[in-house]
Order: C-alpha cells, then structure tokens, then sequence
C-alpha cells in the first residue's frame, strides 16, 4: 500500500441559487497516493473547484470526508503541509515581488529559501518591483511562487495557466515538472485534455458535479481524444461511412458528411482511397464538453455514470 | 511568530500607501491648523476649553476613527482580490490576521495623536504629564469599539461602498459627537452620548480638570465593543462560510 496523500469519500457540496440548487459536487470519491501527480480534468462548471475548496478546507462539504495525509484539510494546511494557487485571486499592493514571497515563506515552518524560490520560478529579475506594478504573465508567476515557496508536500494547481501566454505555459508546466520530481504530491484542475496528458501520469474526469473516469492519461486521452472529420461528399450514404475504419458515427448536413471518429488519420486515408471526390476536409478535436456528454450522458441525472475500469 | 512578521508587513504597506497620509495623518492636521490657529487662545463656547485644546482632541478623535474604520476598507480589499482566500490556506490564524490589522489600526491612530499633540503643544496646550497619558488612555480605549467595526464593515460590504460607508458613518458620528462645535444641550447632547464617538471626544474633558469618563462613559464604549465585536464575529462567519 502507497502512502495515502489524499482521500475523498462520498464528497458532496450544494449551492442554494436562484433558479434552484446547483449540485455542484454530487458524491465523488478520489484516492491519490502521496507523490502521484493528477490532473483534474473537466469543462467550466464540472466541480473542479469546489472539490478542490474542499479538499483545501475553504469550502464544508455538506456530506462526504476529506482527508490530506491522513488529517482534515485544516490540519495539514495548519501544519504547512499544502501550497496552492487558487483559480482567481490578485496580490495584495505596496509590497516588492520578493517582499511578498518572503512575507508568505515567513507563514510557514519548513519554507524554501526565498531565493530559490524566486529563481525557480523565473522571478529575480522583478524581485524589487512592486506587486500592482506587473503584467498578468508576472502575477500568476508570483502566485506560483507563493504556492511552491512553503515547500508543500502537496501542490494544488487551479487552473494555473489561465492568463498566460504559449510560452509562458510551458515555463510553467516544466517547473512545475521540476518541483513534482522532489517527491511532491501534485493535483492540477484544467480542462485542457493537451495539459493532463503532458502534465500528469493520471487523469481524474469530472463532469457535472461526478468523476466520469479516472485512470492513466493514455487511457484517458484514447477515450475522449475523438475527432469530428467533415467533408463535402454528396451522394453517398452516411450508413456507408460509417463503415470506414476509424470512424465511431456519421451523420448528414445536406452536402456535407460529419464523421466522429476514434483515430481520424486512418478514416482521412481511407475516405480520399474510396471517395476521391470528398472535399473540404476539415477535422477538428471534439471539445472535451462534447466528449464528456457522450461519457455522461443527459447531465442532470441522478444514477452514476458506468466508470472507466 | 509568524503573526509577527507578518504584522511588521502590514506596517509597512501602509506606510507605503499614500491615502493612509492623507486620510489617517494629513486631513486632521490641516483642519487642526485651519480651525484652531487663529484663535487658539480664546474659549470656545462654555466648555472651558481653548480653542486649541478642543480642536486638538476633536481631530485626533477624527484620525483614530479613521485609522480604525480604514482596517474595513484594507478588509474589503482584501476579500474582493482573493488575498483573503489565499492567507486563509496558510497557517496564518485568523486571530493572528486580525491582531495585525488593528494594530496597524492603532499604529495609525497614535501616529495622528502625536501629530496632534505636537500640534496642540505648539498652539499653548500645556498639561500635567499624567493628564496626556490619561487622555491617550482613553482615546485607547474608546478606539476598540472601531476597530470591531472595521472587521464588522469590511466582512459586510464590498471595496466599492466601503469608502462611501466609512466616509459617512465618520462624518455623522464626528458630528452628533461635538467633534466640530460643542453640543451642551437639547436634544442632540442628550443622543450623542449614547455614542461610542461621543466618550472618543470626552476625552479632552481630562484637559480641563483631569476628569476622566463618568461611568456611564465607561459602560457605554463596553457595550458598544461588545456588541460590535459580536458583529464583527458574524460578519466574519458568514463570510468565509460563503467565500
């Protein structure tokens, strides 16, 4: 048996709203080991962040437990046991770059050295500027910094690389990288499926408040990587189409065909093989809400989805 | 020890915001001078008092009030950038938090009493040392009921109707206190003193004979702290519940 980082069970949390209550987290379960590290993947609105609010402590669920390292999520917070970057947040002003990464080092028991800290995150060159003073990029930067410079053993991203740009991103991601190698336990929350499979070794779905599958990021990308494939063909019947390998169904828009297709390299051949005619090719990922739908079916039913074994 | 260090940061980001010099030190310094300067030898009303003495205190009432309610507004800041949510997944406690903030208050405010002091000095206040020490002692006391409602409005409101909030309640309150003209009589006397402000102003009365607070002055401020404390406290929870 690994060493348990953290353990959610029957984790559920409601919202009272105007227009009825929205059931944002409707009893999950999650085992992550100590030292794994998981991608949270779903669209906006899937619970990605209030499960995490929850496993932070910011957020009582109504029912269901958590526990991080074998304590309630106010314990190891109190025991400077978690380092996050919440989904939205600014810095506060009138302080530098470093006085603030110092100051929050300070809250802690066993921080990094804020040195370290700032050249690992790239951010000695704006150490003595102040913190109303910086770009979007240099913010999430900062906020970064604030989550690794406590020295965590758990690392909760949400959504991190909302405001930044490709380039930055991939800073991000390989620093990130970095400090997971020390051992650290890590659980990110993206919806982008490119992110998890670069990122994590396993990937958690969520949609509509419950995990839809959970296992390695391979499996995972193979279930909802699929791919809509249009062309314009007339004349030949779908129900022929969709007998072309690769392709899982097709559909008809007066001229053109759209077929959704699990491997659409093999479908692309075959159909300029058989159909010289097909033209305007397009294809295009299906969006990771389309192919959650397809995992989840009609959103507000109350059974369990059928989980990834 | 970490609430220390954290609270010698939050020093020094108020000494580095320029509204705190203004709003907390410089307004009540200026209006001092303006007011008292011309005449601050002459009695105001039938109070006793010089003109400098009265003002003296009325202002340095105005800054503490000020510097108090102004945690709200730092509060409100706070919560609506998300900072509040970040120090909450620290191991920063929330009684640490908020000691750092009504110190930084108190910090403030006796910053503004010594700028009036020196003032006030200057323009022929002279009193016995004891008697400085027992005015500072209960402008002291009477700040706490502020600094709870400093909690209270910044957990209520957002950074949007803080100022607005904050200027009002400190224009009214100085006001229905005596804080720009004595209230002897009538009506108003008889309202103001239910006030925690009104004891705030009280506290120049020392200046004239070296009395302190009646008891009613003294069972006025402990209600007023407490109740706001308790609001404070709601406020709070129904907050963090939420955000």
């Amino acid at each position: 048996m690994e060493a348990q980082g953290i353990a959610v069970h029957g984790l559920t949390k409601t919202f009272k709203a105007p227009q009825g209550p929205i059931r944002a987290v409707r009893g999950i379960d999650i085992s992550i080991a100590a030292s794994e590290t998981v991608a949270l993947l779903g669209p906006n609105g899937a619970g990605k962040s209030t499960t995490i609010d929850m496993m932070l402590g910011l957020a009582q669920p109504d029912a269901g437990t958590v526990t991080v390292f074998g304590r309630s999520p106010r314990e190891a917070v109190d025991a400077g046991l978690v380092g996050a970057m919440l989904q939205t947040g600014q810095l506060i002003r009138d302080l530098s770059v470093r006085e603030l990464v110092a100051m929050m080092a300070a809250l802690y028991p066993h921080p990094l050295d804020v040195d370290e800290a700032m050249k690992l995150t790239g951010l000695e060159d704006i150490g003595a500027q102040r913190t109303q003073k910086l770009s979007g990029g240099q913010t999430q930067r900062v906020r970064f910094a604030i989550a690794i410079v406590c020295n965590p053993d758990l690392l909760i991203l949400d959504e991190p690389t909302v405001a930044m740009d490709v380039e930055g991103r991939r800073e991000f991601w390989s620093i990130m990288r970095e400090f997971a190698s020390r051992g650290k336990t890590v659980l990110f929350a993206t919806h982008y499926l490119e992110e998890a499979d670069a990122n994590a070794d396993r990937a958690i779905l969520m949609a509509h408040g419950r995990i839809v599958a959970d296992g390695p990021t391979t499996e995972i990308k193979a279930r909802v990587g699929r791919r809509t494939l249009r062309a314009t063909l007339p004349a030949v019947d779908p129900a022929t189409l969709a007998a072309l390998p690769g392709v899982v169904s097709s559909d008809r828009h007066g001229d053109a065909v759209i077929l959704t297709c699990s491997d659409s390299d093999q479908t692309v051949r075959a159909l300029i093989g058989q159909y010289p005619q097909a033209k305007d090719i397009e294809i295009v990922g299906a969006g990771l809400e389309a192919a959650f739908l397809e995992l989840t079916g009609e959103p507000d039913v109350d059974e369990p989805p059928v989980l990834v074994p | 020890m970490s609430g220390i260090v954290y609270a010698r940061y939050e020093l020094l980001r108020t000494f580095r915001n320029r509204r705190f010099w203004f709003f907390s030190l410089g307004f009540p310094l200026v209006f001092f001078w303006l007011i008292a300067s011309p005449q601050h030898n002459k009695i105001i009303g039938n109070t006793g008092l010089t003109y400098a003495a009265y003002y003296m205190v009325s202002l340095a009432s105005f800054g503490t009030m000020m510097s108090m309610i102004s945690t709200g507004a730092r509060i409100a800041g706070e919560r609506q950038a998300g900072w509040t949510r970040q120090l909450r997944i620290s191991p920063l406690s929330v009684r640490a938090y908020f000691r750092a903030k009504i110190m930084t208050g108190y910090v403030m405010a006796i910053l503004s009493l010594i700028g009036l002091y020196i003032s006030g000095a200057l323009l022929g206040v002279h009193l016995p040392a004891g008697h400085w020490l027992e005015m500072t002692g209960l402008i002291v006391v009477a700040a706490l009921p502020f600094a709870a409602l400093g909690v209270f409005v910044g957990h209520l409101v957002n950074t949007d109707a803080v100022g607005p909030l904050m200027g009002g309640l400190v224009s009214i309150l100085a006001f229905l206190s005596g804080t720009w003209f004595p209230i002897t009589s009538g009506f108003l006397h008889s309202f103001g003193q239910f006030l925690p402000s009104w004891w705030l102003v009280q506290a120049r009365n020392v200046a004239l004979d070296g009395r302190g607070w009646s008891t009613r002055g003294w069972v006025t401020v402990a209600v007023w702290t407490v109740i706001l404390v308790a609001g404070a406290i709601w406020a709070y929870r129904r907050d963090t519940g939420k955000v």
